[in-house]
């Protein structure tokens, strides 16, 4: 019946240019769509419309001049972006940093993945239609802005970190304000719940919709909560811990569904579980130096150096070749959205334009950080 | 699994190739580019080694020779491995594609392809992703191109 | 008390002129008055609809221009008046301008028929209801020329949704009124009004009534083209899907009918279910305004309850959207109707 309806009823599959300029792309995103009706065959993507070359104008600066260009990169957590580069070169250069120093980094780390995520439940919700989310997430970011502000002089792009420790001391108010939007939240998330996760037209549009198996996640290098989705462990802050995530506790979320719902459960679970970290470290600020004495000119030896964190959108990775001069040989920023984004033909196909939408937002793209 | 271990396993099997890194975070590896696939299929597919996670791929101009650095981690072991593969020829570099094998690398192959010619036998659509279609002032990240307007050194 | 007025007027006309060029001045006359109510009720509910967003959402909504942010939006009215009207190069020029008329004159034509109070109707026909459905009807061909016209893929799409989804929804919303004047006995609005007087059909109906208002709720979303069933805009799938091409006043048009079509929606729910211009308390007749005082009561409550869903649920997707309406509502507003009937057929009502 249905093959003699689709001879009779002959369709033809037409391109719809999604982007770069619309709403649910989250930035610049093109996206050509290859629809039969409102089904959609294949997805190719066109990027590019905010590339800096990052990477070639990090070959011409020093070390200390990449943290800046760092953030502008996934400026969601431009936070552990900075702390990417630092730790690196630490690393490379055998720099021991306090204890004072890691705590406050997990602890700034922790309130950059909050305030990443709730962003993300706010988008995720309008991207769905229901469009009060939105408010809800930005009165929560909003408090953490406000923390970030006061220590670190900026809301978004924060340069907190430098080579061997950070650029201020905490503010006097910072344990204050932490613990009371501890509170706040905690007494808040289950609100997102009631409004978003428990709904039932929310979950339909979810649950099922952009599939993506274990084996092909890790195939397609899908990494971060978007890979953590189809069951993949891949938590780099359990895998190679790094700041103070080897003295925390909490548990690496992972669902085994493979669908959009379950990239939604685990984002959510995740800010559970950075308040948990925020909690335990809140109170443990050990005292110390903010900042370790590192040389002037900073130079890396001769060789390839990695280092990878979990930012918020999942597995982000520094590579620097270096010759032994002070400027890097060839950076490489590991984009954890470009990786994603690779399997949005596969997650979609099939689907229609409004999963697209809802695909794109769980897998929490951002497109500077895919553009680089 | 040390890096010692993986060291010999992949020694064991492979003569061309020189390791090195034995002591450091994660073990180097150079290749000629023509057993290269070899390689990365008996990496990934090794029941023990299990390197089936593609970090990374990068382009890099190393002055003379272009080359493409691949990183692999273990899902097995956690542990990373760099694999480099150079060719001489900088008018028409070839190396082959291995997005048959790590689906992964497909979008990355088109962006080494753009920033620095190289050419990857066997890729089907080695498009503009990131330059404009039209783009035709050759390979901006490798060393030796020119920006006329100074906006990247 | 109005009644007077409007036979002054009547009266005065004809000391001037002929019967017929009287009549014809009076149509005229009203015809002017419905647009202005057409025009205030548009903005006003705007108005509302900005501040009860801002009252779910964790803000103020407009709160400068004016009393309570009353006049933002005529500024807005006027900044949209003064807008250039662009439009793409292929469209179909004809259609693409003519088809906001087509909303507009059907959501005018809908809006006659609203008994403002037991006074002010323009238009009391014994076959209003179904007078009602049918106009409303052809408000659809508007949008889906809209999106066809304006050669726009996003557009088309939207256009294509409407049409999905009106004439799917049209069913549910016309038989949970079938399911009504079953009880009602007649199709005038003014005598399914009146025969509320010993109490609203809601309670008279009960079982049955009150699925059919649920169900009308439902599909009377639906028509109206709101949250959870505004697939046909989609801002985060179709940019503004139909009207992505409209600007300027040609956009108000689509803007204004929308909420004058929720308007219409929530007075057709008061007229069946809640007694229309009717007290609560039975004293209506003496006290001026009294019926119209209620009858937006009623009609804004039923309001807030469509803004309430809108800025709170997400947007469905077009196969749910289809299941609901086939597989649940449809079937359910069938066994509805005979339950109804058995109901009317016993004396089961109250």
């Amino acid at each position: 019946m249905e093959e003699y309806l689709t001879d009779q009823l002959k369709t033809q599959e037409y391109f719809l240019n999604m982007g770069p300029q619309h709403p649910a792309t989250h930035g610049v995103l093109r996206l050509l769509l290859k629809l039969d009706g409102e089904i959609i065959r294949n997805v190719d993507m066109d990027l590019g419309y905010i590339h800096r070359s990052i990477e070639k104008m990090c070959e011409r600066d020093t070390y200390k001049q990449i943290i800046h260009l760092t953030d502008r990169l996934d400026y969601l957590s431009s936070h552990i972006n900075n702390e990417a580069v630092c730790l690196l070169v630490e690393k490379a250069l055998n720099i021991e940093v306090t204890d004072r120093i890691k705590v406050i980094r997990t602890m700034m780390d922790e309130l950059t993945r909050i305030s990443s995520h709730v962003l993300w439940w706010g988008v995720m919700g309008m991207d769905i239609g229901a469009l009060t989310t939105f408010m809800y997430g930005f009165r929560e970011r909003e408090m953490i802005n406000d923390i970030f502000e006061e220590t670190c002089g900026a809301r978004l792009t924060m340069n907190y970190n430098v080579i061997g420790g950070l650029r201020y001391d905490l503010h006097e108010n910072f344990v204050k304000r932490v613990k009371d939007f501890i509170k706040h939240f905690k007494k808040k998330l289950p609100e997102y719940d009631k409004l978003l996760s428990n709904n039932v037209i929310f979950r339909k549009r979810l649950e099922g919709i952009g599939y993506i198996s274990k084996e092909d996640a890790v195939a397609y290098g899908l990494n971060g909560p978007t890979a953590r989705g189809s069951g993949v462990s891949c938590d780099i802050r359990k895998i190679h811990p790094y700041s103070a995530y080897d003295r925390v506790d909490f548990e690496e979320i992972t669902f085994p569904e493979g669908d959009s719902y379950a990239r939604y459960k685990v984002r959510i679970q995740e800010m559970h579980q950075s308040l948990s970290i925020l909690e335990q470290l809140v109170d443990k600020i050990p005292e110390g130096e903010y900042k370790v004495k590192t040389k002037a000119v900073i130079k890396l030896p001769e060789g390839d150096y990695l280092q990878r964190v979990e930012s918020a959108r999942g597995d982000f990775g520094v590579y620097v070749k270096s010759d032994g001069q002070k400027f890097p040989y060839r950076v490489k920023f590991r984009s954890p959205g470009f990786a994603n984004l690779t399997a949005l033909n596969k997650m979609s196909e099939g689907l229609k334009i409004a999963d697209l939408v809802a695909i794109l937002s769980t897998i929490d793209i951002v497109v500077p950080d895919i553009d680089r | 699994m040390n890096n010692t271990d993986i060291k010999n396993k992949i020694e064991n099997k492979f003569s061309e190739l020189t390791i090195s890194g034995e002591d450091k975070e994660f073990l180097t590896i150079e290749i000629p580019k023509n057993s290269l696939k070899k390689l990365l299929s008996f990496l990934k597919n090794d029941e023990e080694l299990k390197f089936d996670y593609l970090f990374a791929l990068t382009g890099i101009d190393f002055g003379e020779e272009l080359g493409v650095i691949y990183h692999l981690e273990s899902t097995k072991t956690r542990k990373t491995i760099q694999i480099t593969v150079k060719t001489n020829d900088r008018n028409k570099p070839e190396i082959e594609t291995i997005h048959d094998i790590f689906p992964a690398a497909y979008f990355n192959e088109i962006e080494a392809h753009e920033f620095f010619g190289i050419k990857f036998k066997g890729h089907p659509d080695l498009k503009h992703l990131f330059l404009p279609e039209n783009w035709d002032k050759g390979y901006p990240m490798r060393k030796d191109y020119t920006d006329i307007n100074m906006l990247i050194r | 008390m109005i009644l007077n007025i409007f036979t002054d007027i009547h009266n005065k006309l004809l000391e001037h002129m002929s019967g017929g060029a009287a009549h014809i001045t009076e149509l005229i006359l009203i015809a002017a008055a419905y647009l202005g109510i057409f025009a205030i009720l548009g903005l006003l509910l705007v108005w509302l609809e900005r501040r009860v967003a801002g009252f779910f959402q964790l803000r103020l909504g407009p709160n400068r221009v004016g009393p309570f942010g009353l006049f933002q939006t005529i500024a807005d009215a006027l900044k949209l008046v003064s807008k250039e009207l662009t439009g793409t190069v292929k469209a179909d020029s004809m259609l693409y301008r003519t088809a906001p008329y087509f909303v507009i004159t059907t959501a005018l034509m809908a809006l006659s028929l609203i008994p403002f109070s037991h006074e002010i109707q323009a238009f009391d026909i014994n076959i209003g209801v179904f007078f009602l459905i049918s106009v409303s009807s052809v408000g659809v061909l508007g949008i889906f020329l809209a999106g066809w016209a304006s050669n726009n893929k996003y557009s088309l799409i939207g256009g294509m949704r409407t049409g999905i989804q009106m004439i799917s929804y049209e069913l549910s919303v016309g038989m949970a009124i079938v399911t009504m004047t079953v009880l009602a006995g007649t199709l005038q609005i003014s005598e399914i009004i009146e025969i509320q007087k010993d109490g609203w059909l809601i309670w008279k109906g009960h079982i049955p009534a009150i699925i059919a208002f649920m169900i009308f709720m439902i599909a009377g979303t639906a028509e109206s083209n709101r949250t959870p069933f505004d697939l046909v805009e989609a801002e985060s799938e179709l940019g503004a899907g139909f009207h992505t091409e409209y600007s300027g006043m040609n956009f108000a048009y689509y803007f204004l009918a929308e909420f004058v079509n929720m308007f219409i929606i929530a007075s057709v729910a008061v007229i069946l279910f809640f007694g229309g211009w009717l007290s609560p308390f039975g004293i209506t007749d003496t006290i001026p305004f009294a019926g119209l005082f209620w009858f937006t009561v009623k009609v804004i409550g039923v309001i807030f309850i469509f803004m309430w869903f809108r800025w709170t649920f997400p947007r469905f997707r077009i196969d749910q959207l289809l299941t609901l309406e086939w597989k649940y509502l449809l079937p359910v507003n069938m066994v509805n109707i005979v339950l109804m009937a058995l109901i009317v057929w016993l004396g089961l009502t109250l």
